[in-house]
Formats: C-alpha cells, structure tokens, sequence
C-alpha cells in the first residue's frame, strides 16, 4: 500500500502548492514557484537548454576531480592524434595536450568570465535604471541620456580597443564586455520602474514613512530584478559568444589557458589535416549558447507579464 | 495646426537629432581618447624609438601636444579628427585616414551583400513562417534564428573554408582575389565586382565572386537570421490584428492581406531592422574578416591591436563608431518621418 500512500501525499502537495487561497506567505511564494517551474518544464526545448546548463556547471564543478589528462601537459610524440585515440577520446591538439580535458577545464573559464560579466553588469545596470526610472526629472535626463550614448556604440569593436589598451586577459576581458553591456539593462529597469513606481502599494509603503532610498532598494529594485535576470540569461549566449571572440583574437585568456575561442584560434593553422582541433571547441561554444538561448526563451514566456500569472 | 507652428516643430525636432548628434559623438570620442590615453605605451617613444635624447623627447612631446592639461588634450584631439587627422600608422607609416580609405571600400562590399542576401532570404522566410504559424516552415525559421544567435562567426567561417573550400572546392580561399588577377582593373569605386564590371573584365568578376561568395553568405546567415526573427514577429503581431479580419471579411485575397495590408503595415519598422543589421555587420565582419584574410577595416583594425599601433586601432574604432551612430540615428530620423503615428 505504500507507492498508493505516496502518491496521496504527493497529491496532496500538488493541491497545497497549487491552492487558490495560500495560508501563508511561504505557501503563496512556493504555488508560485511550483507553477512557474510547470510551465518552464512544458517546453521539452527549455528543459533540454536547462540540463545541459546543469550538466555544463556539474562539468566546471567537479572537472579537476575527474579522472583527466593535465590540460597543460604537452606530449609532443601525440601531438594531433584523431577523435577515437586510445587515452584520448576527442583526440590532442597541435601540442599532444588531451582536447577533452582542454575542454572540461575551458569550461571553468567560459562559465567563470561570462558569469564574472553578469555579475558586473546587472546590478549597475539595475540600479542606474531604477534610479533614472524612480527619482524622474534632471536624474533620468541625464542617466538616460548617458544610456543612448553608450548604447549607440559599436559593441565588438569597443570591446576589442579596450582590451587592447588594457592589455589581454581575463579580467580585462570581463571589464571591456562589461563597459558595453550595461546599458541594455538599464533601459529595461526603467521601463519595469516606470510600470511599478505609480502602484498604490508604493504609495501605501511612502505614507507609512518610508524613505525614499528604501522604497527604491526594498520595492522596486527587487520587483525589477526578476526581468533584468531573464535577460541576463538571454545575454550569457552574447557575451560566450564576445568572451569566445576576445579569446580567438588572443585579448581574453592568455595561453596556455584552455579557453574555448582561443583554442578555435590555435586548431586553424592546422585546419586541413586535423579537423577536430577547432572543430570541438567551436561545437561546444555553439552548444553552451544555445543552451543559453533556450533557457532565456523559456524564462521569458514564464516571466512575461503578457503571459499572466 | 498653423503651418507655422509645424515648422516650428520640425525645426526642433532637427535640433534636437543634431544635439542627440553632437553628444553621441563626443561620447564616441571621450571614449577613444581615454583608451589612447590609458594605453601602456608612450606615444613619444613609440615615434622616436627607444634610445631618444632627452631634449627630442621633450620636443616631440609639447608638439603631440602632450604636455598640456588633460581636457586642453582631449579639444586638441577633438578638433584633430574634425580635421580628418587621425594620426599616422606606425604599422605602415602612412596617415591612419588614407589607410582606411583605402581599406574600407572592402568591408563596405562584404558587408552589403551580406546584408542584400540577409534582406532577400531572411525577409520572405520570416514573412511566410508568420503566415505558417506553427507549421514546419515557422520551426524552420525558429531554428534559423537560434542558431544564428548562438554560433561564433569565426568558427562559422572556419568550417566554411574547411567544407566549402578545402573539401568541396566550390569556391575560392581567403584573400579578395587571386594574385594574378591582383590589379588588373582601375579602383573607380572601391568595390572590386563593381569595378570589374565596370571594365568588363568577366575573369576578375568570376574570380571575385569565387572569393566574396563564402565570407558573404557566412555574414549573411547572420542577417538571414536576425532579419527572419524581426520579420516574423512583426508580422505576427499584425496578423493578429482586427483590420486584418476585416480585410479577410471583405474578400481580399490571403495573398493581398499578407503583403499588402499587413507586410505593407510593418514596412516602416523592418527598414530601421535592417539598417541595424546593416550596422551590425559592419562591426561583425571584423572577426569575419580575419577568418578569410579579407583586407578591410577588421583586417587593418586586428594587425593594428597585434602590433599596439594605437592611432590605427583607435582611427579604425573611432570610424566603425561613427558610421554605427549615424546609421542608428539616420533610421531613427527616417522612422519618425514615415510613421505617421510617431510623426503626429
């Protein structure tokens, strides 16, 4: 009788969480939550982006406790050995260093530089927009001015100057992305401050004597942060994609760093005869953003006002 | 309204896209004078060569204007590129602005028939997968657009080289031409398959196109790409709208529904898309270019960040900067001037 017992209990947690009339606040956050992951889990394509992202940040966790090659060790006498070799499943590259490894370690440093960017960029491009966005008047002039203007630059090749003035490398790197990037979050936090600054629980929240800083860190910053992180998310395939760019240049991580672009980069002197020294990790980099892509059209088909909640 | 007071505002309005104008500009270029200040290079040394005496030194460096206060600096350096001087190449020791004029017709060319194969496949593609809403074609389309935004171009190029090129023989290697067909036509316009026309030299023509095909189709799938998801969702949009109905209604055929009541509704805002795209490729094509040794702007801009030659870098970047903003802000200009909603 026990699996009918579960599936009774398991029933009824389905109904506490999808219950019309929460009992608690921890209840109302959690139907939430639970009806949201229903509907990310409906789409086969979202949850296929989301399992590789797992197992992607499973690979970067525990990649140095896998049982790999030395992503630096060089032996010369293997050098170029084809996808299938013994010892080396994804074959060596021009140097006899192990590709599969090569690539669980560049996965660190992908994953590492994009989430580095994001971590930059969100919040200063949450708070200049909210604060353009709440404050109104002379302080949103000259915030959003300031957003056009960095807005209508050319991205890539911002980036490329200033990774060059600052000379190559991956904090760099993350600092030259980061200088482009902003200002599309921060037009976003506006545009959800201006929808949410007029709503009456802000007014409620001013007469009880709130101050102004508050109603903007303890309200709106945190109603805005749920748009901004689903754009993030839809962002991370751009700055893999400009982190792989840097790295192809030479501007991102220096050799003999295992990083995806730069190992494109290094596979195409030797293009013709050994196909798979550039191919793989421009496959993982294709497959890394596109995972990215899926999650972040999920994300926004759940998060979406338009879609209701 | 008194044609007066509309003249009035349009006069604003022209103000205003000139301030919008001028401010973009000197952002661009605060920009490019703090990255050639904040380099780790002495541009004196960099002229004079390491074993400089002192007093030349000192000399060459009140003539860069070096020695003067930072925002006296950044007017000097201001009316400099107003005067179209961008400093010389230490690369190639000419003037960095008749480098990139000589460069740059070769980005234009790649990047507009890219843009010309992202326009006449992308558009249709995006139009027929609305009006298939959910049907094969539409999950073709999707498909289409997510690769597009996830692949990198350079590796997109390199496999390119490698299927196309390499295995397949179907078109040329890198470079823009032959070298035995290097030259053989007058530069009238830049363009070598304009030229080539121009001087009815089919063999240069054929060999051209042999090399432009791959690096444009590569840049173009991008353009393909973007351009089909825009269109799509444009049309998307009208399709779901009354008048739409009221067109089916009245017996208009599906055929002029779609493209003239609705593709004709979203005609406006798809030619600000593609002056982006356009836009977009202009910086894209960088990363392109490198990949099939084309000599354009990327090329020169990549070999200048190899070497530190600042004054190309910075030249490159600060002409790439200006045409991206007078491109955005020419299509702001011209979607306020058609759309009549905006313009009211």
């Amino acid at each position: 009788m026990k699996p009918a017992a579960d599936a009774a209990s398991s029933a009824g947690r389905r109904a506490w969480l999808l219950s019309a009339e929460p009992a608690s606040r921890a209840q109302a956050m959690l139907g939430q939550a639970y009806r949201r992951w229903r509907r990310l889990a409906s789409n086969p394509m979202t949850l296929c982006g989301l399992v590789v992202l797992a197992l992607l940040v499973l690979t970067a966790l525990i990649g140095p406790l896998l049982p790999l090659q030395d992503p630096l060790r060089q032996v010369l006498a293997d050098r170029l050995l084809p996808p299938g070799s013994p010892g080396h499943w994804l074959g060596t590259d021009e140097l006899g260093r192990d590709l599969l490894s090569r690539l669980v370690h560049g996965a660190r440093l992908t994953l590492a530089i994009a989430v580095l960017v994001v971590v930059v960029v969100v919040p200063i491009g949450l708070l200049i927009g909210t604060a353009a966005g709440f404050f109104g008047g002379w302080v949103d002039r000259v915030l959003m001015r300031l957003t056009d203007i960095a807005l209508a630059f050319p991205k890539i090749v911002l980036a490329l100057a200033l990774a060059a003035a600052l000379g190559p490398g991956v904090f760099n790197a993350v600092l030259a992305i980061s200088i482009t990037a902003w200002p599309a979050y921060a037009r976003l936090a506006r545009a959800e401050t201006l929808r949410h600054a007029r709503a009456d629980f802000i007014h409620a929240a001013r007469m009880q004597g709130a101050s102004r800083m508050r109603l903007l860190l303890r309200y709106i910053v945190p109603l805005c942060a749920s748009s901004v992180i689903v754009r993030a998310t839809l962002d991370m395939a751009g700055i893999i994609l400009s982190v792989a760019g840097l790295g192809f240049l030479g501007l991102g991580a220096q050799p003999p760093n295992p990083e995806w672009g730069y190992m494109v980069a290094s596979g195409r002197n030797v293009l013709l005869d050994a196909w798979w020294v550039s191919t793989l990790p421009g496959l993982a980099i294709l497959i890394v953003s596109l995972a990215f892509n899926l999650l972040g059209d999920g994300l926004r088909d759940v998060f979406d006002p338009r879609h209701g909640d | 309204m008194t044609q007066g007071k509309a003249a009035l505002r349009w006069a604003g309005r022209v103000c205003g896209w000139v301030l919008t104008l001028a401010a973009t500009f000197t952002g661009l270029l605060a920009v490019t004078f703090f990255i050639g200040r904040k380099v780790p290079i002495d541009p004196v040394l960099a002229v004079l060569g390491d074993h400089a005496s002192a007093s030349a030194y000192a000399a060459v460096r009140a003539q860069m204007g070096l020695d003067q206060p930072l925002p006296v600096q950044f007017v000097l350096y201001v009316r400099d590129v107003l005067h179209g001087n961008l400093g010389t190449s230490l690369l190639t020791s000419n003037p960095v602005r008749d480098d990139i004029l000589r460069v740059f017709p070769a980005t234009l060319e790649l990047a507009t028939l890219a843009t010309l194969i992202g326009i006449l496949v992308g558009v249709p593609l995006g139009v027929v997968a609305a009006t298939r809403h959910n049907r094969a074609i539409d999950h073709v389309a999707r498909f289409v657009g997510l690769i597009g935004s996830s692949m990198p171009v350079f590796w997109l190029g390199l496999m390119g080289l490698l299927l196309f090129y390499a295995k397949l023989h179907w078109v040329a290697g890198p470079g823009r031409i032959d070298p035995a067909y290097d030259g053989m036509v007058d530069t009238r316009t830049g363009s070598l398959l304009i030229d080539a026309v121009l001087a009815g030299d089919w063999d240069v023509f054929r060999n051209a196109m042999a090399h432009i095909l791959l690096p444009a189709c590569i840049l173009g799938y991008y353009s393909v790409a973007y351009l089909s998801r825009m269109t799509r969702a444009f049309m998307l949009e009208q399709l779901s709208q009354e008048y739409i109905v009221t067109a089916r209604v009245k017996g208009v055929s599906e055929r002029g529904v779609v493209w003239r009541h609705a593709f004709g509704n979203i005609a406006v805002p798809l030619l600000t898309i593609v002056a982006l795209a356009y836009s977009n490729l202009l910086e894209g094509s960088v990363l392109t270019e490198i990949v099939f040794s084309w000599p354009g702007i990327g090329s020169y801009l990549t070999g200048a960040l190899m070497n530190a030659d600042m004054s190309a870098v910075l030249g490159s970047t600060l002409t790439i900067g200006a045409l991206f903003i007078l491109i955005n802000l020419a299509t702001d200009m011209l979607y306020r001037v058609f759309d009549p909603r905006v313009r009211a």
